[in-house]
């Protein structure tokens, strides 16, 4: 991360994790000596609403927890047209994605009012908006492992392997022991392994 | 194992703002926490029951939030340092006994958080609780970081103790929602065993020496806090523009200067003390400028204090031109966002922040135009509330009279939009319906024909509906209340209330059943299943067409806990042969209508389809499809 401060949201939709794993991604950045200020969308939007959290990061300042328009760094989503609303609002020509390409159907999509956006040019709209960008199935792998929820810890791997974030396995073990509970070290480090193979080292 | 009771000082961790909070009221060794759960508060007691045991405080779920400030009281008036949290609206029910109690004083400590939620991100309203802390002369505390905020309330109980009375305590949605670094302290080894002083009651009365009282206090407290460090100024000595901010508006305020470059022109002043004013550090500060800048969420409410003391002191002071929510620069509703205050500081000094090229700007006006469809609130897959509803909406159907149901809050609030039919007609405060439609209940004489329903979740129940029905008893009012019994303070996250045979630490407790407190009062009540959708609707309406007051408890866990507890009821599955999709005439009542999230309009094929990974078996569709097309194995 050389830029400072470095703004990553995390994006999905309730119910995918995206609070707990911008939690623990901000938990490493602690130990590491960062300040972190996670800013979080819930409550109400849990039931099928979007949810962002927003993690800034700084070796200087305790940032406020929202990040301004047009500023965010990475996105990391686990939900394609969630990816297409952060970076209408928060990308930039220079912001980097990790996107999960498995859709979750708003209930205005399953009611039939609304269409969802076909797939590949949902995929070309979040390509223009970024300098780079990552497809990933973390849903799939997630599912192989038994449960979908570890998509975000598939996601959190894969920006580490990409170069993205600081973030070792030793470091992701520690944070679930300190934060979550012992016994969720092992299969969070599994999922952490797995989403590091998917992207290519490109740093 | 929990972050917030680790006793090992000077190491750092990220917190959530609630957990800061509580986390402070640890260090300032409290004995006694209490709350009823309110988004953005719940976080606060929630954290602390989880470590009650192991640090042997008292942690309870109150039944409302004038009865949790009761129990702290009680704490406090013995000798101990008690908390008390609250969303915004909370304030609202406590703040009878808090107008009395700011009279008798306390003498332990008592702080009182209040956690207000601008722009009503999870609430039916946006007040701003400041205004309590000036109405009961009690000061105000208010954080700008999640460090602050557990310091804050560390040393908001020192102030409590040594004024003898209640110190509130503001955060926002942005602090108690937001999580970042903080530092640990060290936590006490032992508390104060406690003992009311007999000899010295505490009572409001007489008002000619009470009153008088808390004006003394609260000037002790303002020469206590006249050099507090949460008071800061960061800026030139003589800047072009003086912002004074409070809260999670000071941070974007600073945030706004470094990204426009100002940070040679502007001064930032963070006023931490809101409510008595820190005097002597504001005079200096409005002499060093001629144009303020006032940030703060929701209502002008240090604006307006710093205006007064302007005022008073305008003789020895130079013009100042004030900027705010009077002067129309700053929004006067909803919260501050980090672009709104870069846009409004900009503007007011001359200076933009780069833009990106236009060819970006349009894509990302189109990306949010038509790549990314809206998600309406509704109901979770499986919610018993949606089938009650349904339930409901048949009913007065058949009962052909346009009934009116009267809403509450909870989960089920959501019962006036798409995903409850449009059924509920009314939402206001906790226990508002059943009293609202007790009162509608009586307008029989006047020549209504309407029948009155009055929808009210489990926790709500105990809450405030208590006294409403009651009032309809005694006054024999024509209404049902159907009470949404899902066994979970659901929308707050699942804490356990009088219905629940267990409390906020775990411990088994006595159960208080809904229907037998109806029966109690002598109310005809009945118990059903929602799930079992044609028998709660022919229920519904038959007890709609009986006088006097009715109850009607449908019964059924809220998806979420059963997903968390169970596996799924059963399979439930289309049967292609029987959805004849836009032929069958239902006008795809299952997806357009019924609107689970389990199901699916499958635009390829133009039939209905189950999502197996969202499905959670409750099997109620199948029992609303009018073909038989949808199959339920049995349970």
């Amino acid at each position: 991360m050389e830029k400072d401060p470095y703004n990553i949201i995390v994006t999905g939709v309730g119910g995918q994790g995206n609070v707990v794993g911008s939690q623990l991604m901000g938990a490493v950045l602690v130990e590491l000596g960062y300040k972190v200020t996670i800013g979080e969308t819930y409550g109400a939007t849990q039931r099928g609403g979007s949810v962002m959290s927003h993690v800034r990061v700084s070796k200087a300042q305790q940032l406020g927890p929202l990040i301004p328009p047009r500023s965010a760094d990475l996105v990391i989503a686990l939900e394609p047209s969630e990816a297409a609303r952060v970076l209408g609002q928060f990308g930039n020509p220079g912001t980097v994605a990790l996107v999960n390409t498995r859709p979750v159907y708003p209930v205005d999509v399953i009611s039939g009012d609304r269409a969802y956006p076909e797939a590949d040019l949902l995929l070309e709209k979040i390509r223009f908006l970024c300098k780079q960008v990552y497809f990933v199935e973390a849903t799939k792998e997630a599912l192989e492992m038994g449960n979908p929820i570890l998509a975000n810890i598939v996601l959190i791997g894969a920006a580490a392997g990409a170069g993205l974030l600081p973030i070792s396995e030793d470091h992701l073990a520690r944070a679930v022991a300190d934060y979550m509970s012992p016994n969720l070290v092992e299969i969070n480090t599994t999922a952490f392994r797995r989403g590091m193979r998917l992207v290519p080292n490109e740093r | 194992m929990s972050l917030i009771s680790k006793n090992e000082p000077g190491r750092e961790f990220l917190l959530m703002g609630n957990e800061a909070i509580a986390r402070g009221a640890l260090e300032a060794g409290i004995s006694v926490a209490a709350a009823y759960p309110g988004n953005p508060s719940s976080e606060i007691i929630e954290s602390l029951s989880k470590v009650a045991e192991e640090l042997g405080i008292y942690v309870e779920w109150s039944i409302n939030e004038k009865v949790a400030l009761e129990v702290a009281a009680a704490g406090a008036a013995s000798g101990l340092n008690a908390i008390v949290a609250m969303k915004q609206n909370g304030m609202n029910v406590a703040s009878d006994f808090l107008l009395n109690l700011n009279l008798s004083g306390i003498r332990g400590g008592l702080v009182l958080v209040a956690c207000d939620d601008p722009s009503g991100i999870s609430s039916t309203n946006e007040q701003d609780s400041r205004v309590f802390a000036k109405l009961a002369d009690l000061p105000l505390l208010e954080p700008a970081t999640f460090h602050d905020a557990k310091d804050m309330v560390r040393e908001a109980f020192a102030l409590s103790r040594a004024i003898e009375n209640v110190v509130i305590v503001r955060s926002v949605t942005r602090i108690s929602h937001a999580r970042g670094n903080v530092v640990l302290g060290s936590l006490p080894e032992k508390r104060p065993a406690p003992h009311f002083d007999t000899s010295r009651p505490l009572a409001a009365m007489p008002v000619s020496v009470t009153h008088p009282r808390i004006h003394q206090r609260l000037k002790q407290a303002a020469e206590m806090l006249a050099d507090s460090r949460f008071n800061t100024y960061k800026g030139p000595e003589k800047p072009e523009l003086l912002i004074l901010a409070c809260g999670a508006a000071s941070l974007f305020a600073g945030e706004a200067v470094s990204l426009l470059g100002l940070e040679t022109r502007v001064g930032l002043a963070t006023i931490g003390t809101t409510w008595p004013l820190p005097e002597a550090f504001l005079l200096k500060h409005l002499r060093s400028a001629d144009r303020v800048l006032f940030l703060e969420e929701v209502d002008p409410v240090l604006e307006n204090n710093v205006k007064e003391l302007y005022a008073d002191r305008n003789m020895e002071l130079p013009r100042v031109r004030f900027l705010g929510k009077r002067s129309g620069d700053v929004p006067d509703t909803g919260e501050l966002t980090p672009g709104t205050v870069i846009r409004i500081v900009g503007e007011l000094m001359g200076a933009t922040a780069p833009d990106a090229p236009s060819d970006f700007e349009t894509a990302a006006k189109e990306a949010l135009e038509s790549f990314a469809p809206a998600r309406s609130l509704a109901f979770c897959a499986g919610c018993p509330h949606r089938a009650s509803f349904w339930a409901i909406k048949k009913a007065l159907a058949l009962d052909g009279r346009d009934g009116v149901v009267f809403g509450d809050i909870g989960c089920y609030s959501l019962a006036y939009m798409a995903t409850g039919f449009y059924q509920a007609k009314t939402l206001h405060a906790m226990g508002s319906g059943a009293g609202m439609a007790a009162g509608f209940g009586k307008l029989g004489r006047f020549g209504a024909t309407q029948p009155a329903i009055a929808v009210c979740g489990d926790s709500t129940k105990y809450h405030a509906t208590i006294p409403a029905l009651i009032n309809g008893v005694h006054h024999s009012s024509d209404f049902l209340l159907i009470l949404l019994d899902n066994s979970a303070t659901a929308m707050t996250g699942f804490q356990p209330h009088p219905g629940r045979p267990v409390d906020a630490m775990g411990h088994e407790a006595p159960q208080i059943v809904l229907e037998d407190l109806c029966r109690s009062l002598g109310v005809k009540t009945l118990v059903k299943d929602p799930f079992i959708i044609e028998e709660a609707a022919m229920t519904i309406y038959e007890l709609l067409q009986e006088k006097g007051p009715r109850c009607l408890v449908l019964r059924q866990e809220c998806a979420l806990v059963r997903a968390k507890t169970g596996p799924k009821r059963r399979p439930v599955s289309v049967d292609p042969e029987k959805c004849i999709g836009e032929d069958c005439g239902c006008n795809r009542l299952c997806t357009r209508v019924f609107r689970c999230p389990g199901l699916n309009w499958d635009v390829s094929v133009g039939k209905t389809k189950i999502d197996e990974a969202i499905c959670t078996g409750c099997g109620v569709c199948a029992d609303v499809c009018p073909r038989g097309a949808i199959v339920k194995e049995t349970a």
